[in-house]
């Protein structure tokens, strides 16, 4: 149940090689967004999109695969990408509006869909939801500080940056690869992040990330009709290659490895803060 | 109804109530039966008699539907009509809901009802004016006479812009005190934000059918789904932009996903440093924002079937999938 509702799991990548030239690792978010584009499965797409500072991103409603481009890649900082849902149905207009969000992100459309007070005629548009794996998130200072301080690399000058094998690494313009102990990040992530349950984007109707498949590949896991009808005609038009999960190396049990550990910490977690203080307690959202 | 007039004509006005009847609930009965028995009745028998007829008639079939419909009535205190309109915004989605699971058995503006009879559910729309005693005699006898009171929209959740006590609308000077519905009687659900959108209008109105009418796995979803709206009537008569601060971010609950950037009606949050950012002069203190707030409440039981749920609601509004 670590992994939610799925219905298919696979890995893949973009077929289209300019997606991968710049994706963080399958260029599925992108790729996959550009088909629905393409076929008029959306109208546009709330994306993280380049910000006035270097990996400080700013969503944005992409209307063109050209947008979307713009947008590849992992920023691992926080994209207020749900503030734009809003606005990409009134300012945009778009009828159809996909997101790409964190696994609270998309609870949060979820939530828009079910609980929508004040999301007047967004639930019935939101026709694609892209959620992506997430272990925790950080502050945009707090990003700073660990590729300046601990890298010793410039914002400026940083090509990637990834998060894999127990490493947080920066690459350089220059071909320099700077990597600290994932451990040394761990002070830096955002305390909202603490009580998250979901690893693997549950509510999603498409989720996908790095973990599980080799690398440039990424695992896809449709877990709706919506996602499962909308990949099936990606795969048909051959907008992806494919392996069996089965098949690749690490494959699912890593996944579920990872989504284990971290909900096990996270549980943990919201039940200290129900007896933080003195017969008094943190408010768990959950309940 | 050209096409009834002409099955009619068929049949040659052996019983033209039947066909008539079906699509009727909604709709004025008088005005439609009297030109309609007309043009048919030609030298019939007696054209009095077939006026006299049909009126019974129709009335009996309209109750058929309506037993097993709920009441739900419109109690208007001191707001702008916008909840109301909200909810007529559902358009189609209204009539699908009168038609097939509740009476709008008292609304001011849409329905000619004077007095607040016994209902199921009661929304009621905006705030009490504590110097106007007919509103709050109006506010105890809703109370008294509804099962399920929902206060729809911010006013009557928590005060919202007439909490500012300015406007110059007052029916008359001393007009000026004006209090939450929360704080002169219990309130069991609400429903907040300026105004709640149609379809979560719609929502509660159907979880509240299936909760009072449903079989035992319906009223346990609808259980579960208005629980937190029920526990929201219970946090209290006051909200603000603040409350993100208060009970999310200083909760370390906040993870930035910028959900109440798009639910504030007046635009009055942004995000800073990954953080809504209130401008509190902005503010009309409705507590949209924290409602909507993924970590003000998220019940997994009911998020987890989102898709089913979603089609439930469809189905029962009589929209098929796609």
């Amino acid at each position: 149940m670590v992994l939610g509702n799925y219905k298919n799991c696979v890995s893949a990548r973009a077929a289209d090689p300019a997606v991968l030239s710049a994706s963080q690792d399958g260029g599925i978010v992108t790729q996959l967004f550009a088909f629905a584009l393409e076929e008029g499965i959306i109208d546009g797409a709330v994306v993280a999109g380049p910000g006035d500072e270097p990996y400080k991103p700013e969503p944005i409603v992409a209307t063109t695969v050209a947008e979307l481009m713009e947008a590849r890649g992992t920023r691992y900082t926080i994209c207020p990408n749900v503030a734009m849902i809003k606005e990409a149905t009134r300012s945009y207009g778009l009828d159809k509006v996909g997101i790409v969000g964190t696994p609270c992100q998309i609870q949060a459309v979820r939530k828009a869909q079910l609980y929508p007070m004040g999301m007047r005629s967004v639930g019935d548009k939101i026709a694609l939801a892209i959620g992506i794996f997430c272990m925790e998130n950080f502050p945009y200072q707090g990003l700073e500080t660990m590729v300046e301080d601990l890298c010793n690399v410039k914002m400026e000058s940083a090509v990637k940056m990834d998060i894999g094998k127990g490493k947080f690494s920066v690459y350089t313009s220059r071909g320099a690869v700077s990597q600290i102990p994932l451990k040394l990040t761990h002070k830096f992530e955002q305390p909202g992040c603490h009580v998250c349950l979901d690893y693997v984007a549950n509510l999603a109707d498409v989720s996908t990330g790095s973990v599980g498949s080799p690398d440039g590949w990424s695992t896809v896991l449709t877990r709706t009709k919506k996602g499962e009808t909308i990949w099936g005609k990606a795969i048909e038009a051959g907008y992806f290659e494919t392996k069996p999960i089965e098949d690749v190396k690490p494959g699912l049990g890593l996944l579920t490895k990872l989504a284990t550990e971290k909900i096990t910490k996270n549980q943990k977690t919201l039940d200290e803060r129900a007896t933080f203080g003195v017969d008094k307690g943190l408010r768990n959202p959950y309940i | 109804m050209g096409l009834l007039s002409n099955l009619k004509k068929i049949f040659t006005g052996k019983k033209p109530e039947e066909p008539e009847a079906a699509p009727e609930p909604v709709t004025v009965p008088e005005p439609v039966t009297v030109p309609k028995a007309r043009p048919e009745a030609k030298p019939a028998v007696k054209p009095g008699d077939v006026k006299v007829e049909k009126k019974p008639e129709i009335h009996e079939k309209e109750e058929k539907p309506v037993a097993e419909k709920i009441t739900i009535g419109h109690v208007h205190m001191s707001g702008c009509t916008g909840c109301l309109v909200s909810l007529a915004d559902n358009y189609e989605g209204l009539f699908t809901l009168l038609d097939n699971y509740a009476d709008l058995n008292y609304c001011l503006t849409l329905a000619d009802v004077r007095d607040i009879p016994k209902m199921d559910v009661a929304l009621v729309e905006g705030s009490v004016c504590i110097n106007d005693h007919h509103s709050v005699e109006d506010i105890k006898k809703a109370r008294r006479n509804a099962t399920i009171v929902v206060a729809l929209g911010s006013c009557a959740a928590y005060g919202n812009i007439t909490r500012f006590a300015r406007g110059g609308q007052w029916n008359q000077p001393q007009h000026e005190n004006y209090v939450p519905i929360g704080d002169l009687i219990n309130v069991d659900i609400y429903l907040p934000a300026c105004p709640p959108s149609p379809e979560s209008i719609r929502n509660v109105a159907v979880m509240a059918y299936l909760l009072l009418r449903g079989t035992d796995e319906q009223k346990e979803l609808a259980a579960a789904y208005l629980k937190p709206l029920m526990d929201l009537a219970q946090r209290g008569t006051e909200a603000c932009g603040c409350d993100l601060i208060y009970d999310v971010i200083n909760q370390g609950l906040c993870m930035g996903c910028g959900t109440c950037v798009a639910t504030c009606p007046v635009r009055a949050i942004s995000m800073e440093c990954g953080k809504p950012n209130i401008d509190r002069d902005l503010c009309i203190k409705c507590g949209a924002c924290y409602a909507q707030c993924p970590r003000s409440f998220f019940n997994f039981d009911v998020m987890n079937q989102f898709e089913a749920i979603g089609e439930v609601i469809d189905a029962a509004m009589g929209k098929g999938d796609e």
